[in-house]
């Protein structure tokens, strides 16, 4: 019941405890209690929009940072991945198997912000051994979301 | 010496039309479908096919096809991979098993399936049977194939099941095939294993033909689906009428399949390879995709289905119209009764006052009098939109 509730709200954070418990033949007071259970329990850390920035006419700079680090005998890649995830930057920070360890993705209102947290704070800190940085330089789908309208509703209006 | 000629007796170009299509009567949904396109800001919940657009992985196969240059005639019967796909699927979700060979014949979506077995079955006269409410096509269809269409009314309160008395009630010796659609466009009804035997026994006793078009059968809510064909002493006497259109969101590919015992196959085969040659081979190499990785796509568009139900049985319960919960297909059957309006009053005044499409239950028979049907292939916003502004039209 609750990953039916969770799937609809990841679709739509805004529908209303009245349609979710009409869809989940529950009662609204009963979507209500639940909703701030998982809130509670942080199942769901937050609600945001997802903006479109080119539309929103922002010029924001965003880029995807491949690190390698030091394990450390205790703890391995989870303190200095707190570390780095506690900058105000850093949007995302995922620990990875492969040629790397973490990916972090971040984002600054010009490229001189990024840039300067690389060289400057990401770089420097102990136990990174290496960066490589990656710009994005246009977006087509974020969190699932396509950027392109999907074809505009082109079904008969009334069919058997 | 010349023989006299007898003057011209054609008026007009309608008597070139043959008296049998003469006789169809225009269809109800198409009058409405004009009104609903000349106005606008409507919600139609008339809309009798998905609103997802096709799984994009099964899009792929269709452009990897025309890449590939895919582009000619297939065999009569179909791509044999393809119906090779369709016996395993049967098999698996039918619980019947067919031979790919001789027993499949891939169509122009099920109304091509439809018309094909009406017209390699029918001489002229005979009755066909069917559960009413019902899908528009059903009594043009027989006519078209020179036969009689019997229709059997089904009730609310047996859950749009067809009551084994009414279909013997309806018998003659003239009857010859039985057309069942279950899950139900448009009331939502579906038949368990038991109540379909019920009907089996009674088509073995009188020797009928079953034609069952399942075509809703993966959107079936509640119970597994059974087909008719799987029941014993049924697999030499049905005809099973399948397609890609409602499970898999695939409408415009326009492909669909029958199956039956390889004698009637190929009958319908006569039929198809003079008037159709075979189904577009894009549509096929589309429709393997859907069969061989589609599952998922079909079960979340399923369960989406379901939510959507859920959400306009409680509105329309709450507004006090009674309806019965759909147990598969994606319509919403409620019944208007309560009102005082016929369903073409209360179809045609919502449209006007409120903008909202349903289709009045008198275009799927006479039985549907009392009862709109409503789609819920629509998104959620608008299923929304749409039930306060018929709580509003009803004055509730
Ligand atoms: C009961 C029923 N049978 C057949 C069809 C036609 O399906 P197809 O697109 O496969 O021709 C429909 C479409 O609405 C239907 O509701």
């Amino acid at each position: 019941m609750d990953e039916a509730l969770l799937s609809l709200l990841e679709e739509n954070a805004l529908a209303k405890p009245e349609t979710l418990a009409a869809q989940l033949q529950t009662t609204p007071e009963e979507i209500k209690r639940r909703i701030k259970q998982l809130e509670e329990d942080r199942v769901i850390l937050a609600y945001k929009a997802i903006v479109d920035d080119e539309r929103a006419k922002r010029t924001q700079v965003k880029a995807v940072i491949e690190v390698r680090v030091t394990p450390e005998r205790e703890g391995g890649f989870d303190r200095l991945a707190h570390r780095i995830a506690q900058y105000s930057e850093v949007q995302s920070c995922f620990l990875m198997s492969g040629g790397f360890d973490l990916l972090v993705f971040i984002e600054g209102k010009t490229l001189q912000d990024v840039a300067g947290f690389v060289s400057e704070r990401l770089s420097t800190l102990p136990g990174v051994l290496s960066t490589a940085t990656h710009f994005n330089l246009k977006t087509y789908k974020q969190q699932g979301v396509l950027r392109q309208k999907a074809a505009a509703e082109e079904r008969l209006a009334v069919s058997p | 010496m010349h023989l006299p000629i007898s003057p011209p007796t054609v008026n007009s170009p309608n008597d070139y039309v043959a008296e049998h299509v003469r006789s169809i009567p225009r269809s109800g949904i198409r009058d409405f479908f004009e009104i609903v396109q000349s106005m606008s800001g409507v919600i139609s919940l008339g809309i009798g096919e998905p609103d997802f657009v096709t799984p994009w992985h099964i899009r792929e196969a269709a452009i990897y096809a025309l890449e590939r240059g895919r582009t000619g005639y297939t065999s009569n019967l179909g791509l044999l991979r393809l119906r090779e796909a369709i016996t395993d699927y049967v098999a698996e979700h039918y619980s019947v098993r067919y031979t790919a060979a001789t027993e499949v014949l891939v169509t122009v979506g099920v109304s091509e399936a439809l018309d094909l077995a009406l017209r390699a079955v029918l001489n002229p006269g005979d009755e066909v049977l069917y559960h009413e409410p019902c899908y528009v096509s059903y009594s043009p269809s027989i006519a078209l194939a020179h036969g009689r269409a019997v229709a059997i009314g089904t009730r609310e309160e047996d859950e749009f099941k067809l009551r084994p008395a009414a279909l013997r009630a309806a018998l003659t010796p003239k009857s010859k095939v039985l057309l069942l659609n279950f899950p139900t466009n448009p009331t939502g009804g579906v038949m368990t294993a038991a109540e379909l035997e019920e009907i089996a026994a009674i088509c073995r006793e009188r020797n009928l033909l079953v034609i069952t078009d399942e075509i809703y059968s993966e959107l079936s809510y509640h119970e597994a689906h059974t087909s008719i064909a799987s029941l014993p002493g049924m697999r030499e006497r049905t005809i099973f009428l399948h397609g890609f259109s409602k499970a898999f969101a695939m409408t415009g590919f326009r492909i669909g399949y029958a199956c039956a015992p390889a004698v009637l196959i190929d009958a319908m085969m006569r039929i198809h390879q003079y008037g159709i040659l075979c189904a577009p081979i894009v549509s096929q190499e589309a429709a393997l995709e859907a069969l061989l990785r589609g599952r998922d796509d079909m079960q979340q568009m399923r369960e989406k289905y379901r939510l959507r139900r859920n959400f306009l049985v409680h509105k329309f319960r709450e507004m006090g119209l009674p309806c019965f919960e759909p147990r598969g297909a994606f319509y919403l059957f409620p019944s208007i009764k309560s009102t005082g309006k016929n369903s073409h009053d209360f179809a045609f005044g919502l449209l006007k006052q409120e903008q909202v499409a349903v289709v009045p239950g008198t275009a799927f028979g006479a039985s549907g009098e009392g009862h709109v049907r409503c789609s819920y292939a629509t998104a959620m916003e608008q299923l929304e939109i749409a039930v306060q502004r018929i709580a509003r039209f009803i004055g509730r």
